[in-house]
């Protein structure tokens, strides 16, 4: 048996749950309305994240162009997403929506530009 | 140079831009947005995180990409913009109807345009370190999370590598976790008051995702370094906001990032000779968004630091639609019956703060920020002394904005009405 304490984020209330995982069984308290019980299940089986960053351009208006994952990629892949597109460096120009890494991390998500860089 | 127009926005932020396409939908075919930056789209193109659009559009997109989605309504509709302007003056004419806005960019020079309307939306600026009063030296590596976040968002250059930062909230905190992913250490974000002004969200997925602390009624007492910050001291404080003796601890850093409240920049709106407010530093304006003087119309965070854009977009559309029924001659009615609206117990200040019921759209929206965490109250609208909706809330923190709806056949129901409060109450039991 595990308990995790976590923050609900479904509203500005931010309930504390308290979440007690026993295998396939868990429970949740602390919540108080059943957005928290759900928002908790999902964070502690299988927490998810849209990442945003930055890469590099030259020929451009600006030295960097903002991207994002297209949808979310599983929490623990932060890292290898951010590292990856350390070593991505794109030449102007580039439209919001071009991939700019595809399959990021092994997560099946494409990482695309959300802003222009004429 | 000198040109008219019927009507200039100055500012190309989200505010600028919504206001623009609503006043061009509402047939006002002669628009100039006046813009100091390279490029439309305000402070949003450095916000590169996603959560905006939530509301307007459905779905979670980034900064750019929702100012993308206005600027290409922008252009779309042909809107005239100029770019790299930076307005310096705002004054009425000798007759008084039309106003000049006195501009300058580096081809055009110094211009005088005459419009017929303005619509203010500057948007904001950061609270500075001289304005929060931080003991202790000058040296490189203080900067407003702002600052940072368009150094690191927009110019690719890192502002430090061991962070502290002050203020809890949402830029604050968006930048914590912005510095940790390009590989700094953000080692604390103090919070002076007993309760963050972020969203929860973010506290959890920028904080706690990345295992930050939050100390809770912290400040900085001492910044030290000569060249370059070294350390900063933090300290308790208590309910007094004074720092408690015996709780200061050194935190060795290089960098400190301060998040410490947006206030509207009203520079140009003082010049004009437009009232403002003492609570929102933003103009005082009616149901129509026009501020004391006649034709000048204020909307976003110039008028009121938002929490949500789509707030500050569907504001601008209505200020737009506004100053397009003005240009048309259909906001007359001054004489008409004008009513007061004002915050009371908890509700800090409301947005607008009059209005003419004969002028007035069908539904009325009030929004307004409280100052205090209340849990389990009840907001109460008051025409005269007369209670007439209560609407119970679980929750309202001053981080997040408020509003209520007036309904314009209520209002005119109501025999001599002259003001509507709208206060915080503990439920009856």
């Amino acid at each position: 048996m595990e308990t995790r304490e976590l923050t609900c984020i479904g509203c500005p209330l931010g309930c504390a749950l308290t979440v007690t995982m026993n295998g396939e069984d868990i429970t949740v308290t602390g919540n108080t309305c059943p957005r928290g019980a759900e928002y908790a299940k999902k964070e502690v089986t299988d927490p998810r994240r849209i990442v945003t960053s930055t890469v590099r351009v030259t020929g451009g208006s600006l030295p960097a162009v903002s991207v994002k994952t297209k949808s979310d990629i599983p929490k623990g892949k932060i890292e290898d997403c951010i590292l990856a597109l350390k070593n991505v460096s794109l030449t102007a120009p580039v439209h919001m929506g071009d991939v700019v890494l595809s399959n990021v991390a092994d997560t099946g998500v494409d990482v695309i530009a959300t802003k222009n860089i004429l | 140079m000198n040109r008219t127009t019927d009507l200039v926005i100055i500012g190309g932020g989200p505010a600028g831009l919504a206001a623009a396409v609503a006043a061009r939908k509402a047939g006002v075919q002669d628009i100039l947005i006046l813009e100091r930056d390279r490029e439309l789209g305000g402070i949003l193109n450095q916000c590169i995180h996603n959560g905006f659009g939530l509301h307007t559009f459905k779905e979670e997109l980034t900064g750019p990409e929702y100012a993308g989605r206005f600027i290409a309504q922008v252009q779309e509709a042909e809107i005239p913009y100029l770019l790299n302007t930076m307005v310096v003056d705002i004054s009425a004419t000798a007759g008084g109807k039309t106003k000049i806005v006195t501009a300058m960019n580096k081809e055009d020079g110094l211009m005088n345009i005459e419009a017929r309307a303005v619509i203010l939306a500057m948007g904001c600026r950061e609270r500075p370190r001289g304005a929060l009063n931080i003991p202790g030296y000058r040296p490189a590596g203080i900067y407003s999370a702002g600052t940072a976040q368009r150094f690191v968002n927009m110019e690719g250059r890192m502002p430090g590598r061991e962070v502290v930062i002050l203020g809890s909230g949402d830029i604050g905190l968006i930048m914590a976790r912005r510095m940790t992913l390009e590989g700094a250490k953000v080692k604390v974000v103090a919070e002076l008051m007993p309760y963050s002004g972020g969203l929860k969200r973010n506290i959890v997925q920028c904080l706690d995702d990345f295992g930050i602390p939050l100390k809770l009624s912290t400040t900085v007492i001492d910044i030290k370094g000569k060249e370059r910050v070294e350390s900063v001291t933090l300290a308790k404080v208590g309910p007094d906001r004074k720092p408690i003796p015996g709780t200061e601890e050194e935190i060795p850093c290089d960098t400190l990032l301060l998040s410490c409240g947006l206030i509207p920049e009203n520079e140009l709106s003082g010049m004009a000779g437009v009232t403002l407010s003492p609570v929102t530093s933003g103009p005082v304006v009616n149901e129509s968004f026009e501020t004391n003087i006649e034709g000048v119309f204020a909307c976003g965070n110039v008028l009121h630091v938002h929490d949500l854009v789509d707030y500050v977009s569907e504001e601008a559309t209505a200020a737009g639609g506004r100053a397009a029924a003005y240009l048309k001659g259909e906001l007359e009615g001054e004489g008409s019956q004008e009513v007061t609206i004002k915050g009371e117990g908890g509700v800090r200040y409301t947005v607008p703060s009059t209005l003419h019921v004969d002028r007035m759209t069908d539904k009325q929206v009030v929004r307004f920020r409280v100052g205090n965490v209340y849990q389990n109250c009840d907001l109460a609208v008051y025409f005269n002394d007369t209670c007439i909706q209560k609407l119970h809330k679980k929750v309202m923190a001053p981080g997040e904005m408020e509003q209520v709806i007036l309904l314009k056949n209520k209002l005119q129901e109501t025999e001599n009405l002259t003001n509507i409060t709208i206060r915080v109450e503990q439920p009856t039991a």
